[in-house]
């Protein structure tokens, strides 16, 4: 205690309150995703009757159970005597409490012996196994309705997620956004590079205007693009005989719409890189073409490496771009989309849901871990530079 | 599946190889054209000039003509597109821009891109700034901030199933479980259906969005705060200024600039929000925005494209102004340069 007391002292009150703070924080931004994860891998029927913060305790529910009809009732003395196990086979719980009557199953702790009255008693273990006995034959044909306060050990599964990528169609919409994502990205790196390039290292007239240009597009909304190109689809898939919506639609269109921060990244960064290295090369007698290739492209990894993270993480995470330019087929849609399509179809399913959601999240996420250093380096040069 | 996958590979193999190729051949052919040779100095000197005329050009090209194609084209498109009827094969002059005047759903729409602007650019900025004043003073700040900074991966179609979740609502007696109708009925509240309590309902899509975001203005201030000069603190502590005083006095005046970049980024952002109305109410309970009603009008009843180049332009006008803003911001750094 003494050293505790200490401790806290020299830390001071201001900065224990200043750890908490942040800590607090921190849990308040977790706690949403954990819900998603701690859900994806419960029993579907404990989702639906306990919170999910409560996945580590053992969840009470109501049960009925019928005892053992009169007729299986044998004599010992002078009293009759029906046992059992109100547990059918195969379920596994513990009784908390039971009770006659539905409005108060909580009546009896389990292993308490119940007076029903008229010579009746009724002793229910937590294990399930009973004794109800009475001092006269029992009556009627059927046994007594008993109900049942069960604790159930939680259960995780992974059924949830074989559920989903199979009979969901959740694992061949990770292929498809595996399929639109990784072209989507590599496609406009070497493109909007060599642009970057001669907006940086090249003099001809009209440069500045370019260079405006591109950072205009930048902010231009994509709903201004949507129309004309749906339009322009449907005429050339018409003209060429092939379908208006496929890959090779949304791979172009991501690169187009990528390609002003791309360049905008890329020229920041290759316009900032020494001087004399470019023109030794030139006199040297390395025409641009080799002067990209052996020195910039090398030397503009880092730029690469934060545009190509953001442009996945846009693609991944896209949901506008390919509700226009892909279909609704299996063979087409992406996560985003079929995530989008179980919200309408499997509303209240949490298990469907939270699987499918994590499933979705789990790529960029990891990514974003991995790489996060190129994504905070690409953020700072795209906004506090140049705005 | 597997297929698909290397046929994706396949094209990304092909691609690559195709561009260098084409900036290759392109290269080789200007040399061709254009000789350059040690015979006649005149001829190799204007053929030299030729080719860094041309030059820029092919480098260009690509990345213009995707440009061209994808977003300048269109921008023209549509602004002539809105005003043209349904089909975009009559001309109907400003029938579309009358028509959206006077809808009710048009209406709704603005006010409720105005509330989610007013709110959400402040919201993240402000909760940005402290959580990045906060974890630069704590070791594990790092730790911290990237945790509060992962959102901004997930997708928002994945952040609102999880928020979904958080605001589930379960009918009767039966046990919620969504956080927020448990807590409130912890607390001896009544659990409500969130996302549709009209009005209120646009706040609780905001949340969503400001957890994405939230994140970003963090990182990017932090860095910001990080580049004032330690001196200036230093003065105002020997001046006997409070933390409070040192805040907004001095730290909060120097990064000015960089709390106008985030503002602006997060309201470009805010201003095209489409996925999280789309998930979470589609535009019920009065939440319709312009992004989504405009997606509506494009394919509802088989499309009516002069309303939806509308309803695109006035997002276009509103960013407009930090375009310009934008544009003349790098002009200044150009000519620096």
């Amino acid at each position: 205690m003494a050293s505790m007391a200490m401790g806290i002292r020299r830390v001071g009150l201001p900065r224990l309150l200043l750890h908490l703070s942040v800590l607090l924080i921190v849990i308040l931004w977790l706690v949403p995703t954990a819900g998603i994860l701690i859900t994806s891998i419960r029993d579907r029927d404990q989702i639906t009757t306990s919170g999910w913060w409560t996945a580590f305790s053992s969840s009470t529910q109501t049960q009925a159970a019928r005892l053992g009809a009169p007729s299986a009732a044998q004599q010992q003395g002078s009293n009759y005597v029906i046992s059992g196990n109100v547990f059918e086979d195969g379920v596994e719980g513990k009784v908390r409490e039971f009770g006659i009557r539905i409005a108060d199953p909580r009546e009896f702790e389990a292993g308490e012996t119940a007076d029903l009255g008229e010579g009746e008693t009724l002793v229910i273990n937590e294990d399930g196994t009973y004794i109800h006995s009475k001092t006269g034959p029992f009556d009627g044909e059927r046994g007594r309705r008993v109900y049942l306060a069960v604790a159930t050990p939680p259960v995780f599964t992974t059924e949830n997620y074989e559920s989903v990528l199979t009979s969901q169609g959740i694992g061949q919409a990770f292929v498809n956004s595996l399929t639109v994502a990784v072209p989507s990205t590599i496609i406009p790196i070497l493109i909007s590079a060599f642009a970057a390039y001669a907006l940086s290292w090249m003099e001809f007239p009209g440069r500045a205007l370019l260079i405006a240009l591109v950072v205009g597009l930048i902010v231009v909304p994509l709903q201004m693009s949507l129309i004309p190109l749906l339009r322009l689809y449907n005429e050339v898939g018409s003209l060429l005989g092939v379908p208006s919506r496929s890959f090779v639609g949304i791979w172009l269109a991501h690169a187009a719409f990528g390609m002003p921060l791309a360049i905008y990244l890329l020229r920041n960064y290759i316009a900032g890189l020494p001087k004399e290295i470019i023109e030794s090369a030139r006199v040297d007698g390395a025409s641009d073409f080799e002067i990209f290739m052996k020195i910039v492209l090398p030397l503009s990894f880092p730029a690469l490496a934060s545009f190509a993270i953001f442009q996945f993480l846009w693609t991944w995470n896209d949901l506008l771009v390919a509700m226009v330019f892909l279909g609704t087929s299996r063979d087409q849609v992406v996560l985003t989309g079929a995530l989008n399509a179980l919200l309408g179809s499997m509303g209240g399913n949490w298990e469907i849901l939270a699987a499918s959601a994590f499933i979705t999240i789990i790529v960029p996420v990891l990514v974003f871990f991995a790489l996060q250093r190129y994504l905070v380096r690409g953020l700072l040069a795209g906004s506090v530079k140049g705005g | 599946m597997a297929s698909q996958m290397i046929s994706a590979i396949g094209v990304v193999v092909a691609g690559v190889f195709a561009c260098a190729l084409y900036y290759w051949l392109s290269d080789k052919l200007l040399q061709v054209i254009f000789p350059v040779s040690d015979s006649n100095i005149q001829v190799a000197s204007r053929n030299l000039n030729r080719r860094s005329l041309v030059r820029p050009w092919l480098f260009l090209g690509p990345a213009l003509m995707l440009l061209g194609v994808y977003l300048i084209y269109p921008v023209i498109a549509t602004f002539i597109l809105s005003f043209y009827d349904r089909s975009g094969a009559n001309f109907v002059g400003l029938a579309n821009y009358r028509w959206a005047f006077y809808d009710a759903g048009f209406r709704q729409s603005i006010f409720n891109n105005l509330l989610w602007l007013a709110v959400v650019p402040a919201v993240c900025t402000f909760f940005g700034l402290v959580i990045a004043v906060l974890t630069d003073r704590i070791w594990w700040g790092n730790i911290a901030k990237s945790l509060i900074f992962m959102p901004m991966a997930i997708s928002f179609v994945g952040a609102s199933v999880i928020w979904k979740f958080i605001y589930e609502y379960r009918g009767g007696n039966e046990t919620q479980i969504g956080l927020l109708n448990a807590i409130v009925q912890f607390f001896g509240g009544d659990p409500q259906v969130w996302i549709a309590l009209p009005f209120w309902n646009n706040f609780f899509l905001m949340v969503i969005l400001i957890w994405i975001q939230t994140g970003f203005a963090m990182v990017i201030l932090s860095a910001a705060l990080r580049g004032i000069p330690e001196e200036t603190i230093e003065a105002a502590v020997i001046d006997g200024a409070n933390g409070w005083q040192i805040f907004w006095k001095i730290m909060v005046p120097q990064i000015w600039g960089t709390i106008a970049v985030v503002w602006t980024t997060i309201t470009i952002l805010v201003l095209k929000v489409f996925d999280i109305v789309l998930t979470m109410t589609n535009g019920q309970w009065d939440t319709m925005v312009l992004a989504n009603l405009m997606f509506d009008w494009m394919f509802r009843g088989g499309g009516d494209s002069g309303r939806s180049a509308v309803i695109a332009l006035v997002l276009m006008a509103a960013v407009t102004p930090i375009m310009i803003w934008n544009i003349r911001q790098a002009n200044r750094e150009t000519e620096g340069h």
